[in-house]
């Protein structure tokens, strides 16, 4: 197998090298190396249980890794706090959207704005013009202007998703992670998601885990299978889906 | 309206729920009340602290702190303790064995003023222990569980033992707090006669207005980032902590503040009420503490001052006539909460009296008797809390 990007320039943004968790002995992550260039959308699919999901966690600091290293633009993740990895400029959304539901969607966007982050920084915070700037913008991005002061909770599925990506978005990361982003999503959601993400991704490098293979096709510049916590093959699309091994491994033995 | 002073008033809703509850509390009980039953009110609106403080912690926060009592009396016992310094001047202790200690301490073969006391003959350093001394402990306690991400009914089971811990310190401690009996016999305030009722009226004002200091406070943090914070955390924790907040400061905080309003509510009573006992530390106290701030409305930190008086006066009232049905109505009461009325008095205000004002003010006459207003931006319905209560 090959590990294209490790030793080309420019270095890659996240580096993760002989990541392995184990849980009661169950290896969920297993000696994983994946490396993720600037710019790039990544996506990584898998089979259920295939540790897709254990390798966000362990980015953001949610699992905390049994052995290797993760190394976004040269810090190491595996020691640092969740919120200090945030800060660093890692996002991620999770699986289910995951908003506040009964603020409005400016007040969800706000809350991401990177100012005001500490207690008194938080209980001195003014929503300044610029503040209003950016949610805006924001707002247009992920096609929410017209809902900026509906409360979130009476957002379809689809823009609950879509304002969750936006939350990432306000905080400008240079890694952006999204899990599932298009599940419970109809076609027409799915679309436009796809252009979503091909306008966020300039800038800044995407990850993402998803099972629906034409959004993966529309939007994968490389594609990682994950099986059982370990790197199946990689490479992009067309490459990957006519491998023997991972057809061996989605069709089943 | 000039911003800042709208985020303190909490808008025009907000200006009119406070104007009539200082109207009641500032005009309508001084005028109404004689001095016996105004003190009494006044011991109540201490509690009210402590159900302030709740509101901002356990119904913004999510944070259940079943030991509020712990800041309450320790606020109570250091105002207490320069009271009774004060009150231990050698000449009127000329009879004890030791002479110029606190009486108790004299029947407890204390011979010398332990060290713990001596800072307490200066009432500027018993201004600052009132606040600093609780604050300091419910920072170490909050450092303590919520770095550690114990939460909901970890931390409630947390907070029980340790109102149970300082219970057991103080009564077994009795040569240097009094034990049982706690610290009696408050006479003086630097000179000033504290018992009687020109006095009692001067401390239940001073006492409304720290208590609308208070409110003021809770408003402003309320209506800051913060205070969205704090319900976004409720709700969302693992999503506000991938923003980037260190979750656990914020619950360090709001906790600290609840637990230096309670002190405050604590150093009150000692003062109006002239002692301060174990009594008021323990987990019945704490509990019903929690309770005046759930019939009052957990969302709603005017509500609360009115849960604290309608339950206290109902216990009043109760245990003069009925004294044995006072622990079922309690009971019941807080179970009705629950079931039926989840944001208190205050979202019964909310969903039913509004309209019903609103009905009032169309006839020409009757004004209506105070009732509580909510100042709660949204309330969420689901009574996720208190379900966990015991």
């Amino acid at each position: 197998m090959s590990q294209p990007s490790a030793f080309q320039m420019p270095k890659p943004v996240l580096a993760i090298e002989g990541l392995t968790v184990s849980f009661d002995g169950f290896k969920a992550v297993d000696d994983l190396n994946l490396y993720i260039d600037r710019n790039e959308v990544r996506v990584v699919i898998g089979p259920n249980g295939a540790g897709k999901t254990t390798v966000l966690d362990l980015i953001c600091g949610k699992t905390k890794a049994t052995a290797g290293s993760i190394q976004f633009e040269s810090r190491e993740l595996t020691k640092m706090r969740e919120f200090d990895i945030v800060r660093a400029g890692v996002g991620r959304k999770f699986q289910n959207p995951s908003i506040y539901e009964n603020l409005t969607v400016f007040e969800n966007l706000e809350m991401s704005y990177p100012k005001g982050r500490k207690v008194f920084g938080a209980l001195f915070f003014k929503r300044t013009a610029e503040v209003i700037a950016r949610v805006e913008q924001i707002a247009a991005e992920i096609m929410l202007t017209d809902n900026l002061y509906l409360q979130a909770d009476l957002l379809s599925h689809g823009q609950k998703q879509w304002l969750e990506i936006g939350m990432l978005l306000m905080q400008d990361p240079a890694l952006l992670m999204l899990d599932e982003p298009v599940a419970g999503m109809s076609v027409n959601e799915r679309m436009q998601t796809a252009e979503l993400l091909k306008r966020i991704s300039k800038g800044r490098s995407v990850l993402v885990i998803e099972h629906d293979m034409e959004f993966v096709k529309s939007i994968a510049h490389k594609v990682t299978v994950l099986h059982q916590g370990k790197v199946l093959a990689e490479g992009s699309m067309e490459a990957v889906q006519s491998n023997p091994k991972v057809i061996e491994v989605y069709l089943g033995h | 309206m000039n911003p800042t002073l709208d985020k303190f008033l909490g808008g025009k809703q907000g200006a009119i729920g406070l104007a009539v509850l200082a109207t009641l509390i500032l005009v309508v009980f001084p005028l109404a009340l004689d001095a016996f039953r105004l003190n009494m009110v006044g011991k109540y609106l201490t509690y009210a602290f402590v159900a302030v403080g709740l509101v901002l912690c356990w119904g913004y926060g999510g944070i259940l702190s079943l030991g509020q009592g712990v800041f309450f009396g320790l606020g109570g016992y250091c105002m207490a303790m320069f009271l009774k310094l004060e009150a231990s001047d050698p000449e009127s202790t000329k009879i004890q064995s030791t002479p110029g200690i606190p009486d108790f301490m004299d029947w407890n073969q204390i011979t010398e003023l332990p060290m713990l006391w001596q800072p307490f003959h200066s009432f500027g350093f018993t201004l600052l222990a009132v606040i600093a001394v609780p604050v300091i402990l419910a920072l170490v306690i909050g450092v303590a569980m919520f770095k550690r991400r114990v939460g909901d009914v970890y931390f409630s089971i947390v907070t029980q033992a340790i109102a149970l811990i300082l219970t057991v310190l103080i009564i077994g401690q009795q040569g240097l707090t009094g034990g049982v009996n706690g610290i009696t016999d408050l006479k003086t305030l630097m000179g000033w006669d504290i018992r009687d009722d020109s006095s009692k009226m001067i401390l239940y004002f001073i006492n409304a207005f720290l208590l609308f200091g208070c409110i003021l406070i809770g408003r402003f943090i309320l209506a800051s980032k913060l205070g969205r914070l704090l319900m976004a955390m409720r709700d969302k924790e693992e999503r506000v902590r991938f923003s980037g907040y260190d979750v656990a400061s914020f619950k360090i905080f709001v906790f600290c503040v609840a637990a230096a309003f309670s002190a405050i509510g604590g150093a009150m009573f000692a003062l109006q009420v002239g002692f301060m006992s174990p009594s008021f530390v323990g987990i019945v106290p704490s509990i019903e503490m929690v309770i005046f701030a759930a019939v009052g409305g957990r969302m709603s930190l005017l509500g609360a001052v009115y849960g604290a008086l309608l339950v206290n006066y109902g216990k009043t009232y109760f245990s003069e006539t009925f004294p044995e049905l006072w622990l079922y109505l309690m009971g019941g009461l807080f179970i009705a909460v629950v079931m039926y009325f989840p944001n208190g008095l205050a979202g019964l205000w909310e969903s039913h009296g509004r309209k019903w004002l609103g009905k009032l003010a169309r006839k020409p006459a009757a004004p209506a008797t105070p009732a509580p207003v909510a100042e709660a931006p949204v309330a969420s319905s689901q009574p996720r809390e208190l379900e966990t209560t015991p």
